[in-house]
């Protein structure tokens, strides 16, 4: 090999391995870090895992949320209207949480069936609905339409 | 009153010129016909002001609340202040593809403009390739989301306001800098696609393309740093990166866009990488158009999702297919004509530019993988999932790191051929001290290692040494040194600035993302709390009438090491209109530090859920996104690249 094609050779080796262990190290971490959707209904027939980080939504079923009076515990229940599931919060909830708003809550389920959300997310629009809480609901039977109003316009 | 229909009618005329922009002067280019060639600078020019008559109707619009326009009614009200009525132009999905063709038409006719030193052909292909995105872009807004529409016959009397996180002065300069950034890159694509076209790519190429992607790099970098900025202050949870989808669409073209233009220097200078070069121009531009299909078409759950219209989605997608395949099919017919005009050794600056742009091609790849992964796996059927902020920063930083130091060594080193000795001589030294130094900056900072710290304020200490020693260079064999300082060329010191953005970038990321505090409590009148020196105490709140919006005002005593300091006041808005909450956080900014208290929801007896944090050094990203940005616009601004090619030919 002529002394400039050792070096092309080096160059394309270094750029390989280079990219090969990126590759890697990207779907270890991929792998490490996706969090799966469940709906209620999911969960309520046990398929979500515990202890492992996931994302659960629905509607925030009205009369469910009971705030501790002393300090920022929260709880509430959110549904598909076929199931419900409880989630616990400790933390503030964002500006758009309310009864009857969709809302995406990041957690893991307790012993007890419990959601421990570490986040609680709800977009800035009232209209807007989570796409995930959207179909959940979608397959359930149970998609509300807002009275007189195109959804999602 | 007729103007919407005289907008649409505009917008046509535009796609019509946009037709005979795209087709005659390439045809005449194709053919040698100079006639037809100079079509292209009078067609862009009719092109822009078309475009601006469209848009100024818009704005008449939005004036004039002429709320039987249904985007107008949508996105406007007559208690809006008139600057949030003009910029909620582009406060909804038709309205900003709106100034997005605005901000092509502009470039196309920068391009037509300052493009006198080119040769004839060259601009006829470059204009011509404009028209033919333009082509797109009108026939996506005139088909599937006309902002002009009308509701007739009754049309409601008032507008349903624009969402109030919209009503803020970022949303007047946040999207036209990131369009400009984002459709800035169509002309590094549309000068590459003109060179694949003639076969000519050449250093000289190179060196037309580089001002105007680098311009079109510090609006990005601008853009993205606003947005950040905004987020910070507006969505009350004091983050500045989410790793939001959004985000991350504009920082894979920005990622491109920053290899794209390093490796443009190696073609310019040394006329090596061309086809690299050529690749990244196309990427650059397709991942504007992936950033703008994420955006647009409601596949993503974000905070910039408007609306989801499967229409709309597809048309983008067919769009970015046809430019994608069309041009990656260019490129494969064309590409084994392109030669390398010279050879490089295995150390050398082209080699260490080339380790730059590997590692910021991958970082775009890990990005993009991260960002569709969720789409791909729910299109195959096979679940909903999110890929979570800890997958980004896992890849993203150990990758950051290791391009730092590559930078600091690609600064000294030299073209062609670089030896290990040289570099070592010149490179212990700045090493040795930016180990020092960081190390002593980190410890009288937090009083410990922190590792993940020392090693960004370690090897920021490394790319600022590294850069003053590549100036001491440059100067030691000067005699009068000082004046030496100033005479270097813009193109230099805009390398230097953008640099010294990035030191100043990462010491902010590792201070704020490591030293932030944060408290969450329940407070009721008298409560205070004490941390990092500063006390909070909650005095209550009151009720306060803004123009558009009725308000809860908390009172916030700070006291720094017990002397008082300030009053904060948070607020929690509530938007008459739509019925929306707001906070509204307060926020004393400052050089070192960053005071941010954020109400959150109202308990009984006067109670309200507050957060307070404590942000390090937050103000130092955006100021570093701004010297990457002047960074960018004074190396852009370099003479070399005005002077002609044949001086007097011409």
């Amino acid at each position: 090999m002529t002394p400039k094609r050792k070096q092309r050779l080096f160059l394309v080796l270094f750029i390989v391995v280079g990219v090969g262990i990126s590759v890697g190290l990207t779907l270890f971490a991929l792998s490490q870090n996706i969090n799966l959707f469940y709906s209620p209904t999911q969960i309520a027939a046990g398929e979500a895992p515990q202890d492992t980080r996931i994302r659960a939504g629905g509607m925030v079923v009205e009369g469910s949320i009971k705030r501790d009076p002393d300090s920022l515990f929260v709880s509430f229940e959110i549904t598909d209207y076929d199931k419900t599931v409880t989630v616990e919060y400790v933390g503030i909830l964002p500006d758009l949480f309310r009864e009857g708003q969709g809302i995406v809550a990041q957690g893991s389920m307790n012993e007890h069936g419990v959601l421990d959300a570490v986040e609680v997310l709800a977009k800035h629009d009232e209209n807007y609905m989570p796409p995930e809480v959207a179909e959940a609901l979608a397959k359930a039977g149970k998609m509300p339409m807002p009275e007189g109003q195109e959804f999602n316009k | 009153m007729i103007i919407p229909e005289l907008g649409e009618y505009a917008l046509i005329l535009a796609l019509c010129l946009s037709i005979l922009l795209a087709t005659v002067p390439l045809v005449g280019a194709t053919r040698g016909n100079a006639l037809w060639m100079d079509f292209a600078r009078p067609l862009s020019k009719g092109m822009f002001f078309f475009t601006l008559v469209s848009f100024l109707c818009l704005g008449w619009s939005f004036l004039y609340n002429d709320f039987s326009v249904v985007y107008v009614a949508s996105n406007s009200n007559t208690a809006l202040p008139w600057y949030f009525r003009l910029s909620a132009i582009w406060g909804g999905h038709e309205g900003s593809l709106l100034l997005w063709v605005l901000i092509l038409a502009a470039w196309t006719l920068a391009v037509a403009l300052k493009s006198r030193n080119l040769p004839q052909d060259i601009v006829a292909r470059v204009l011509a390739v404009m028209g033919w995105i333009a082509i797109g872009f009108y026939l996506f807004i005139l088909f599937t989301s006309s902002p002009f529409e009308r509701y007739l016959p009754g049309f409601p009397q008032e507008g349903a306001d624009l969402n109030p996180l919209l009503q803020d002065f970022g949303l007047i300069v946040h999207p036209p800098m990131l369009y400009m950034g984002y459709v800035g890159f169509a002309v590094s694509f549309a000068f590459a696609i003109a060179a694949l076209l003639s076969g000519r790519l050449d250093a000289a190429w190179a060196r037309w393309s580089r001002p105007w992607t680098t311009v079109a790099w510090a609006f990005l970098t601008l853009g993205i740093a606003l947005g950040s900025w905004w987020a910070y202050y507006e969505l009350g949870w004091g983050g500045w990166w989410f790793w939001d989808p959004v985000e991350n669409a504009s920082l894979m073209p920005w990622l491109v866009g920053t290899a794209l233009v390093h490796s443009l220097a190696v073609t310019e200078k040394r006329g090596v990488f061309k086809s690299w070069t050529v690749l990244l121009a196309i990427f650059a531009f397709s991942l504007s158009l992936l950033g703008t299909f994420l955006v647009r078409s409601g596949v993503l759950t974000s905070v910039h999702a408007f609306a989801s219209d499967p229409e709309r989605g597809l048309f983008i997608l067919i769009m970015l297919v046809v430019v994608i395949g069309g041009s990656l099919l260019l490129y494969a017919f064309r590409a084994g004509q392109m030669r390398s005009e010279s050879s490089f050794g295995l150390l050398s600056r082209e080699s260490l530019l080339l380790v730059n742009n590997v590692l910021l091609v991958v970082s775009c790849a890990m990005v993009l993988l991260g960002t569709i992964y969720p789409l791909i796996i729910d299109a195959l059927g096979m679940g909903k999932l999110s890929v979570g902020p800890p997958y980004f920063n896992a890849l993203f930083v150990p990758l950051m790191a290791i391009m730092l130091v590559f930078m600091g060594i690609g600064m000294i080193s030299r073209w062609k051929q670089t030896s290990l000795k040289m570099l070592a001589q010149q490179l212990w030294l700045p090493g040795v001290a930016a180990v020092l130094i960081g190390m002593a900056l980190t410890w009288s900072y937090s009083g410990e290692l922190a590792p993940w710290v020392t090693l960004g304020i370690v090897l920021a200490c490394w790319v600022v040494l590294t850069g003053m020693r590549d100036q001491y260079n440059r100067l030691r064999h000067r005699s009068e040194k000082l004046a030496g300082l100033f005479k270097q060329s813009r193109s230099y010191y805009g390398m230097q600035l953008a640099h010294l953005g990035v030191a100043v970038l990462v010491v902010g990321v590792a201070l704020v993302s490591v030293y932030s505090e944060q408290r969450d409590l329940r407070m009721q009148p008298g409560d205070s709390m004490t941390f990092r020196d500063y006390t909070f105490i909650f005095e209550g709140s009151k009720h306060v009438e803004g123009p558009n919006y009725t308000s809860d005002q908390g009172q916030i005593k700070v006291l720094y090491r017990d002397e008082p300091y300030a009053e904060m006041y948070p607020e929690k808005r509530l938007y008459t209109a739509r019925g929306n909450v707001m906070t509204e956080a307060a926020i004393d900014p400052g050089f070192t530090r960053d005071l941010y208290v954020a109400l959150g929801e109202p308990r009984e007896n006067g109670a309200w859920a507050v957060r307070l944090q404590y942000k390090p050094y937050v103000r130092w990203l955006w100021l570093g996104g701004l010297l990457m940005t002047f960074g960018g616009l004074l190396a852009a601004s370099d003479p070399r690249y005005r002077k002609r090619l044949r001086p007097a030919a011409a």
